[in-house]
């Protein structure tokens, strides 16, 4: 093992690490908003939308992400449109992502019994009420583990974006392999810098994880009710 | 006779083509208690829950007050407000505490500030015997206590009618009573009542006047004196026999 080599290059790594978690952030952020909004539209059965967003979650989910960047990044210039690399990927990653959270947020909300939206209803809440105070807090802590597998999902399948000819860990860590056949060093960096990205994110979920399970399990008391 | 509170004409309505209400009329005066009984699958449920709307209504309408409430979607929930129901299974909010479930329509759906019900939810937690609960989360209390908590929820919309679909169906037996006293409780205050049963002692206690439902028709009705000892019809008879109700 070269540690030399490995010294050398870690800051092009911790670059690289922060772009791909930047890209990886921004993307999920966007997936989470796209993804909302999809379940909503399919709740309310909003006309024309609903059916907009059912076409586009199979379409992202059955497609790979590598194919969708390749249609972003070389499939829109033919048409016109030039996105930057980032842009692409970012645009790549919400389009993925968007569609799994709405899957994720669907089945949360599935989880809730009917008879919580109609004692809602019986109250005199509007439909929107009732989801917010009665149906999303306890929706969210069955989706939890969905929605946290997406972001651990979604961070890395960044590594896709080299595709693309973004500076991310796996790209340099290519390049690397390229220039100097320092293949195990790279390699090896690469691997760690994926763990010290995603073992905190997952140590994190797995807090979350428990402290939700233990909230619907009713031994904890909310903060402040309404 | 007392202002009639709400008015139901001709409704009908069916399920994937399967008639559950034929032509139901009925009306409720105010401060009044009807209790409705039939048997299993005779459209009981279905008509309270097309009276506030949970079920769209096929032809016929429903008047609160004179003013018709059936056959429109946009202001439900205001409906809703005026008519307090209560189901079987309680339906507590799980992720809420008793008071939490207890603010949430006055505050939320009616606007009113956290102090005043509070205060009220509080004397009401009082009076159903609750005072020490109102910090308890749903799962940690029994059937009955979650059941009379539900009364209360509904009870602090400060509905003009409640609707009662067979509360204390999925209880114990010795939790039966403590849910029942404070609906007869409410009686007593003049609480205008559609109350769903399989109690009948219950129901003579609190009923000012029974409806006895079969196949979707109101079959008869009658003071419950009169309904639970000379039934005028075959099929009430025979109804009240199946559930070997002693005259007493
Ligand atoms: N949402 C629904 N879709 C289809 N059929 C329904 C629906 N709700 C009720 N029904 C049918 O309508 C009929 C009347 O049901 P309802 O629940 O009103 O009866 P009920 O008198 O309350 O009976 P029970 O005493 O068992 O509660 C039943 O045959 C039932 O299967
Ligand atoms: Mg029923």
């Amino acid at each position: 093992m070269d540690w030399d080599f490995i010294h050398r290059f870690t800051p092009m790594y911790v670059e690289a690490a922060g772009l791909t978690l930047s890209i990886g952030l921004m993307g999920i952020g966007l997936s989470l908003l796209v993804g909302f909004g999809c379940c909503m539209a399919r709740y309310f059965r909003v006309p024309v939308l609903r059916q907009i967003a059912k076409a586009y979650i199979e379409l992202a989910r059955n497609t790979p992400l590598l194919v969708q960047l390749f249609f972003l990044y070389f499939g829109l210039p033919k048409v016109g449109i030039r996105l930057s690399a980032e842009a692409c990927a970012i645009t790549g990653l919400t389009f993925l992502g968007g569609a799994y959270m709405a899957e994720a947020m669907r089945s949360g909300i599935e989880a809730v019994e009917k008879s919580q939206h109609e004692s809602g209803a019986c109250l005199g809440l509007t439909r929107w009420q009732v989801l917010q105070y009665i149906v999303f807090p306890q929706a969210f802590a069955t989706a939890v583990p969905a929605i946290c597998a997406n972001v651990i999902f979604l961070i890395k399948e960044t590594s896709v974006f080299s595709a693309v000819a973004l500076a991310d860990l796996m790209y340099v860590a290519k390049d690397l392999i390229g220039m100097y056949y320092k293949t195990d060093e790279a390699l090896l960096m690469l691997v760690a810098a994926y763990l010290v990205i995603l073992l905190p994110v997952s140590l994190l979920f797995t807090l979350l994880e428990r402290r939700m399970h233990h909230a619907g399990s009713g031994s904890v008391r909310p903060a402040e009710g309404t | 006779m007392a202002e009639t509170l709400l008015e139901i004409r001709n409704l009908h309505k069916s399920f994937e083509g399967v008639s559950v209400l034929k032509d139901v009329s009925l009306s409720i005066a105010q401060g009044e208690v009807v209790v409705i009984i039939g048997p299993s699958g005779c459209g009981k449920s279905t008509l309270l829950r097309c009276i506030n709307g949970l079920e769209a209504v096929d032809s016929g309408e429903i008047l609160l007050r004179g003013e018709r409430i059936s056959g429109q979607k946009k202001a439900l929930h205001l409906v809703r407000q005026r008519i307090g129901m209560v189901f079987q299974s309680y339906d507590l909010f799980p992720h809420m505490d008793v008071m939490a479930n207890l603010l949430l329509g006055p505050i939320k759906a009616l606007g009113k500030s956290r102090r005043e019900v509070a205060e009220e939810a509080e004397r009401f937690l009082v009076r159903v015997g609750l005072q020490d609960k109102a910090h308890a989360m749903p799962g940690q209390l029994s059937g009955g206590q979650k059941q009379r908590v539900a009364l209360v929820r509904a009870m602090l919309m400060h509905p003009e009618m409640l609707l009662l679909d067979e509360i204390t169906a999925a209880l114990d037996p010795e939790m039966v009573r403590e849910v029942l006293n404070v609906v007869l409780d409410l009686a007593r205050d003049g609480v205008t009542m559609a109350i769903v049963t399989h109690e009948m002692r219950f129901a003579e206690a609190v009923a000012d006047r029974v409806v006895f439902l079969e196949g979707g028709d109101i079959v008869e009705q009658a003071p419950p004196e009169k309904f639970f000892h000379q039934p005028e019809t075959e099929r009430a008879q025979q109804f009240l026999d199946t559930f070997d109700y002693k005259k007493s």
